[in-house]
């Protein structure tokens, strides 16, 4: 922590601890907020179609459950990561390793939670065009449906890459 | 923005959506329309409708039936969808809705008043008026000798009161005066409607743009055609255009100097999409103009189906309803008056 500018000092002087709680708060609220925008696309949707073509209600819910894996995606990786976060003595705070590991929990919260964001809007959006199509024609739905599983690829992704980032989030000895 | 209304359209407007796209699927097809041309009587008709979505409209009709009645019956179904509808919307949806109704309300006001210059009884006129344009003081339309009146008695209250600016005079109303103020009416009301849907912007603008375009442009054909030879003169001609479209500015300055069809015709090849409508007919030719212009139409209504999240769907199936309801009237008047020759004359398939 030399006399370089300003911005870089009061960067470095943040704890790593608040680092690492931002990053699980990201992980799940923004992950629910993902799943909640895309349920609330498909099921709005999915309503009004059901109304005149009943029989595209219990096969639409697939579209719903996907949207909803993206919020588990989310919880998961918000247990994973708070079990990575432990406590150092006062003296290693700001050791650069502990910095590291604060950085890694928070980066793999923000991959998550956007990457589950965007996710959870994908399979929404196409859940509804899904659920339309299927009740003026229901041999559109399987091709959907795949279209589908693609979006909903994108969150594993990032639920991947978050748990990657994470196990390298390794906390300084106790020990001094 | 457009390409994001799908992030939040959902919110308001995602289930009436559906619904539309629902009752969309309930259209008459082409197979539905091969067999009702093919009856021989009213009856058979109402046999066959009874087996699509106008079922429960119609099942209750006594025979015999009138051509009236089974178009007064499709017709509530239209309007009992469309209420379904109005009062399921939030802004700006039920706006939107309400707009797709001034036009009905414009021919139910002027129906009204050509009706009492003609003398003829006042309820008799308003069986007569389409009920998707009714307003609470319509009967009071009877009352007025001149359009200032028209406008301080009744007008003043509706929806139609700021469209009024442009024809309040202090003449008598005639038959001429009135066809002028329906259409000035109309061209106030097709501005008024192409900029309410500026507002909502990305794809409801850009689709309702093309439909409302479309309607502009047919509308100075028709008023072009149909002024030939009359004494309206061409500057009047002239304001009767609406400020938007295809062919304004100078499509309409070539049309307000038309004297006959083929100077139309020679105007509107010009632009390609009209092209094609007039590559239909010979020369000389008028009659199938409307079936041509309709079909175009339908052609573009259908395809505001194609994209999803916007409120251009609302405004295709009222219009789809109607055409189909005209196709209705049609069929059955050609039944009754056992012309059946003529039927596919003026049927415009939608599917």
């Amino acid at each position: 922590m030399s006399g370089s500018s300003s911005w870089s000092r009061a960067l470095v002087l943040i704890s790593p601890y608040t680092f690492s709680a931002v990053g699980i708060a990201i992980s799940i609220g923004v992950s629910v907020l993902g799943a909640a925008w895309g349920i609330h696309i498909t099921g709005s949707s999915l309503i009004g179609a059901a109304i005149k073509a009943p029989r595209i209600t219990s096969k639409n819910l697939i579209s719903v459950i996907f949207c909803e894996a993206v919020a588990i995606y989310g919880v998961i990786v918000a247990i994973i990561l708070q079990t990575k976060l432990e406590s150092v003595p006062e003296s290693k705070k700001y050791a650069p390793e502990s910095l590291r590991a604060g950085f890694a929990i928070f980066a793999s919260g923000i991959i998550v939670g956007f990457a589950n964001l965007v996710c959870g809007l994908c399979v929404g959006i196409i859940g509804s065009s899904c659920a339309l199509s299927d009740a003026q024609n229901s041999s559109l739905f399987v091709k959907i449906l795949v279209i589908e599983i693609f979006g909903s690829a994108l969150g594993l992704f990032g639920v991947i890459v978050g748990i990657i980032m994470s196990s390298q989030a390794t906390w300084p000895a106790k020990t001094a | 923005m457009y390409g994001f209304e799908a992030l939040t359209f959902n919110i308001h407007g995602g289930y009436l959506e559906a619904i539309v796209r629902g009752h969309r699927s309930g259209l008459l097809t082409a197979a539905d329309y091969n067999n009702l041309c093919q009856c021989e009587t009213l009856d058979d008709i109402k046999m066959h409708l009874s087996a699509t979505e106008y079922g429960p409209y119609l099942q209750n009709e006594p025979s015999p039936l009138h051509t009236t009645t089974i178009v007064e019956k499709c017709t509530l179904k239209l309007v009992d969808e469309y209420k379904h509808m109005l009062c399921q919307a939030t802004e700006p949806l039920s706006t939107f809705l309400e707009y797709i109704t001034y036009g009905h309300m414009i021919d139910n006001v002027v129906l009204i008043v050509t009706g009492t210059l003609h003398e003829r009884d006042v309820q008799e006129l308003l069986e007569k008026c389409h009920p998707l344009g009714m307003f609470d003081s319509i009967a009071t339309l009877a009352v007025a000798q001149n359009m200032h009146e028209l406008y301080r008695l009744v007008l003043v209250d509706t929806p139609l009161a700021p469209y009024f600016s442009e024809c309040i005079t202090s003449e008598d109303l005639d038959d001429m005066n009135i066809e002028i103020m329906r259409n000035t009416l109309y061209k106030a009301y097709l501005e008024d409607f192409y900029k309410f849907c500026q507002k909502p912007g990305g794809a409801t603008a850009e689709i309702m743009s093309d439909l409302l375009a479309f309607e502009a442009d047919r509308r100075a054909v028709n008023i072009t055609i149909n002024s030939i030879g009359t004494e309206l003169t061409r500057d009047d001609r002239r304001k009767l255009y609406s400020n938007f479209g295809l062919l304004y500015p100078y499509g309409h300055e070539e049309l307000a100097a038309c004297e006959d069809i083929d100077q139309v015709r020679a105007v509107m090849e010009k632009y390609p999409p009209y092209q094609s409508i007039f590559a239909k007919l010979s020369y000389g030719e008028s009659q199938m103009l409307d079936k041509a212009f309709y079909e175009e139409d339908v052609k573009r209504l259908c395809l505001a189906f194609e994209q999803q999240f916007h409120y251009g769907v609302f405004f295709a199936y009222m219009r789809l309803r109607e055409q189909e309801i005209r196709n209705l009237m049609w069929i059955s008047e050609c039944v009754a008056q056992n012309q059946k020759s003529r039927v596919h004359d003026s049927v415009v398939f939608i599917f």
